[in-house]
């Protein structure tokens, strides 16, 4: 139900002389702008941008939005990317005027709402990760990463024993060793096991007084807890290293466990993941990290303090920024605060018994609906998982020539978004599924049937699905290889 | 709980499906000693009445431009937004989707990105454009380490009047890698030629200048880049959006890569974030470009489409040897973006910029009458300018200010020493004639200093 102008793009709809936003008049006597600018400086017209009538604006982009799945009309078991439901009360408070519209530079005195909720909010999190210190500057998971290398960097240094090796295993996202890279140090990976935990002989054999940091996700990208966490922190501590928890799962152990009792010494979070910031198609995240109190003078400034105050004031909030040991900054300004209100929104609205809930019901949704699929569709690491399990399509592909790719596709017209496929690595033809707590057993058991019925379907008409989508497997090959990556008038 | 389906009988029903006979068994690889035994140190749940009415009670708690005229700038801008903006990235299909992995069921964001693309384009005179960074600061840093890979050069030369919290930035990656920060001082508000001239060598990887700069100055943007260019150098320009409406854009005037703070196109202040980082480069350096890109192809029956593209520069195929580290973005700030463009078009976006360097000049004027405020700064200004108080008390300025409901301006002394009796004012095409008179009022209150006092600071 539409038509070709529906998807043509902004420029092919632009038309000569429309459009234009109205601006007031100007109320100060005005001059002429090579006066003010040099002329030197002034372009001969503005940029060439489309024009545009209000209206068809709107339409565009209606129109366009209809062309996306998404959390509010779609079943969307991305793993390792917590798509859980977006609060719809965490939108409106997070928008309110006082909160949304604040300038990073106002006087601190004009912002203590804000910062009592920053501050509560890190001590929330250092509660919550079993870590004392927390820094709410990075933007996203990866940039928390990389500012938690940063302050394991700067620990050394300081320590006078810099050290040059960051380790991680092979089923760790890619931004680990990317991160590790960014910040100067040389990646090196440590193997897993069959079962799919870290090699603790393997691990063993690449320890030595150069590593800094072991990078472990725990629960890990395969949906287990790992069962050698006790021996590895030993291990590594032993040998003067640094623990990092890449917090991506937390929402399996809300309230259940803490990474800094099982051997954590820094950690970041992903509020987008685990306190349903909305992904926005592609972010905004944000990375707040949780460290130990020996690494606390490192983390960047600013961070808030609170002042008591005598004769029965109420306490005051403050930017700190004199911290001599600290890296610095990592961005502008004072971090992805939007996301971090919606996170605190999301505690306030749980408590401690609700956080818990979210993690208890994350993970036996996760069971059950790997309790309903594992007969068809196999589990390679066995049949428990904590918030997520990897099933594996090697079979199906052997016999039948059935992808994982295929079964993400074909999910695609039974109106589910598919899982995320071909990750982590270390499983062949990996089918990864987080289902989150805010889903019904309704919804995973139509889910189950839909998986039941497209791995018997045959592989023809699954290698040319989706079927019933606006557009059917893009050409990535044609897309890589003749880029076209901006709209021009001639091509 | 709000949020989850799971009775207490579902629960049992999917507990007996599995095959164990409770919740705590669900947990039974997490060993006993690492288990929390104790309910988490938090402050109990809150309905949805009592945390809105919590939340209000906190905001009531700030003043903002609501209750306070703002002059604040320094690279958050209190522009307008146009009602479409919120309407579009208020749409769940929207904001509730996330990177788009299955491009069959993401044709809206894609192609959204794609159009971002080529606005960006279009407004810097740029051939590529990626798919947003984290922040202006981000994206200046991220600028930088492009253009040291790209030459494979390792000192970097930046001047004084760029965003002190950019630079900042980008001394803390810069620090564990091997590469060298030089910055050169701006007495004058602008980067001199002959300083640049003077400190790029053969050695230089890039020059990272901001134009209009952090001060709101008009740098002279094209001899700089030709200086940086004579020494084999790059040039990494960024840039403010709004600016662009009137001034000559970085691609016309030969920058190699340029990156903003795109917070002015539609995305609200919040107190620093989340914003936009907008970063475009010359096309030859498009495969040294860090974060996602869409790119147009067709799908199997021939129709046109948008996929992500070029994923062997990203983290999640080269690890180790990605360009960049980053994975979330900030697409809907880049939506954001596109959708203001768009509706405001390139008149809309002209009379913005002209109505931001005409009540600036106003204000700039006005309220250096009567002694106490003068420019420190020659160069002509955009939308924002330094004023030098001759009483030397800035703080009791914006204490003042604040009495009568005014946010005066951003002071400079913690970041620059030498401008500690600075303030950084900012006028954008929401303040009126009446605000900046009422400014200018509060300033007059106060004689100006005496002439020795004048001296102290000059």
């Amino acid at each position: 139900m539409r038509n070709e102008r529906a998807t043509q793009l902004l420029f092919e709809l632009s038309h000569p002389g429309r459009g234009g936003a109205v601006l007031p008049a100007c109320d100060v006597p005005e001059r002429p702008l090579a006066e003010l600018l040099g002329a030197q400086h002034l372009a001969a017209g503005p940029p060439p941008l489309p024009e545009l009538a209000e209206p068809e604006v709107v339409r565009h982009y209606a129109n366009l939005s209809t062309l996306n799945m998404s959390v509010d009309t779609h079943f969307y078991p991305l793993g390792s990317c917590t798509m859980k439901y977006n609060s719809k009360r965490n939108e409106r408070v997070a928008g309110m005027p006082g909160i949304v519209d604040l300038h990073p530079y106002q006087p601190e005195s004009t912002l203590q709402g804000l910062l009592a909720l920053l501050y509560e909010l890190q001590c929330y999190l250092a509660e919550i990760a079993g870590l004392p210190a927390v820094s709410l500057q990075p933007a996203a998971g990866a940039h928390g990463e990389l500012t938690a290398l940063m302050v394991a960097a700067a620990y050394f240094r300081d320590q006078g024993r810099p050290r040059t090796k960051v380790l991680a295993p092979d089923s760790a996202h890619g931004t680990n060793p990317a991160s590790a890279a960014m910040a100067g140090f040389d990646f090196v990976t440590v193997r897993s096991t069959p079962a799919g935990f870290v090699d603790l002989a393997d691990l063993e054999a690449k320890l030595d007084d150069q590593v800094a940091v072991f990078m472990i996700t725990n629960p890990s990208t395969l949906g287990l807890f790992e069962h050698g966490m006790r021996e590895i922190a030993r291990r590594v501590h032993d040998c003067g290293g640094l623990i990092y928890l890449d917090g991506a799962n937390m929402n399996a152990i809300l309230g259940i466990a803490r990474p800094g009792d099982f051997g954590a010494d820094m950690m970041h979070y992903n509020p987008h993941k685990t306190f349903s910031g909305p992904h926005g198609g592609g972010g905004p995240g944000a990375g707040p990290i949780a460290v130990a109190a020996r690494l606390a003078p490192y983390l960047p400034t600013p961070v808030v303090e609170r002042v008591e105050a005598a004769g029965g004031l109420p306490p005051r909030y403050r930017l700190a920024y004199d911290r001599p040991k600290s890296i610095g900054r990592v961005r502008s300004f004072f971090g992805n605060t939007g996301v971090l209100v919606r996170a605190y929104a999301y505690i306030r609205t749980h408590g401690p018994e609700g956080l818990r809930r979210v993690a208890e019901n994350a993970v036996l949704n996760a069971n059950y609906l790997l309790s309903q699929v594992k007969d068809f569709l196999p589990v390679p690491q066995g049949d428990r998982c904590t918030h997520e399990f990897v099933a594996s399509a090697a079979k199906l592909k052997a016999e039948r020539g059935i992808s994982a790719m295929d079964i993400a596709k074909r999910l695609l017209d039974f109106g589910f978004h598919a899982p995320t496929v071909y990750f982590p690595l270390t499983v062949k033809e990996a089918v990864m599924i987080e289902p989150t707590e805010t889903e019904s057993r309704e919804t995973l058991d139509a889910f189950a049937a839909a998986l039941r019925t497209i791995v018997a379907e045959s592989p023809e008409l699954l290698h040319k699905a989706p079927h019933t989508t606006p557009v059917s497997r893009p050409d990535e090959v044609r897309a890589a290889r003749q880029p076209v990556l901006r709209w021009t008038a001639i091509k | 709980m709000p949020y989850i389906y799971n009775t207490p009988a579902d629960q049992a029903a999917m507990l007996a499906a599995i095959g164990v006979g409770s919740l705590e068994e669900l947990f039974a690889s997490i060993p006993e000693d690492y288990r929390l035994r104790r309910a988490l140190d938090l402050p109990p749940a809150l309905g949805e009445l009592e945390l809105t009415a919590h939340m209000a009670a906190l905001a009531a708690a700030n003043s903002s431009p609501h209750d306070t005229v703002s002059f604040l700038g320094g690279g958050s801008y209190d522009h307008f937004i146009p009602a479409v903006v919120d309407y579009v990235a208020s749409r769940g299909e929207f904001y509730t989707s996330y990177t788009p992995y299955q491009p069959e069921v993401a044709q809206g964001n894609l192609q959204a990105m794609f159009e971002y693309q080529t606005l960006i384009c279009q407004l810097t005179g740029m051939e590529v454009s990626n798919q947003s960074l984290y922040d202006g600061g981000s994206a200046a840093t991220e600028g930088v380490l492009m253009a040291l890979a790209a030459t494979g050069r390792r000192r970097v030369v930046v001047g004084e009047s760029v965003h002190p919290e950019y630079r900042r930035t980008l001394e803390t990656y810069l620090k564990d890698l091997d590469a060298k920060l030089v910055t050169i001082g701006t007495p004058e508000g602008t980067i001199a030629p002959k300083d640049l001239a003077a400190a790029v060598d053969e050695h230089t990887a890039c020059v990272l200048l901001q134009q209009p700069n952090f001060f709101g100055a008009l740098e002279e943007a094209e001899p700089l880049v030709k200086i940086a260019h004579d020494a084999g150098a790059l040039a990494v320009v960024a840039f403010d959006p709004i600016s662009l409406g009137v001034l000559k854009r970085p691609g016309d005037y030969g920058a190699d890569i340029v990156v903003a703070e795109g917070q002015s196109l539609g995305t609200p202040m919040q107190f620093g974030g989340p914003y936009l980082g907008i970063m475009a480069c010359r096309e030859k350096f498009v495969r040294r470009l860090p974060g996602r890109i869409a790119g147009e192809t067709v799908d199997r029956r021939g129709k046109r489409c948008y996929v992500l593209t070029l994923q062997t520069r990203e983290q999640h195929i080269r690890r180790e040897k990605a360009t960049s580290n980053i994975c979330t973005n900030q697409g809907l700030f880049a939506l954001r973006a596109a959708v203001y463009l768009a509706v405001i078009g390139p008149k809309g976006l002209r009379r913005v910029a002209e109505l931001c360097a005409q009540k600036t000049a106003y204000a700039r004027e006005r309220l250096s009458v009567g002694g106490r405020l003068r420019p420190a700064f020659k160069a002509p200004t955009f939308k924002e300018f330094v004023l030098r108080d001759s009483s030397g008390n800035v703080d009791e300025l914006i204490g003042d200010a604040l009495a009568e409901g005014i946010f005066a301006g951003v002071p400079l002394g913690q970041w620059y020493p030498q401008l500690a009796d600075c303030l950084l004012v900012c006028v954008t095409e929401k303040r009126t004639k009446a605000e900046i008179d009422a400014l200018t009022s509060t300033v007059a209150k106060k004689p100006p200093a005496k002439p020795t006092e004048v001296a102290r600071h000059a």
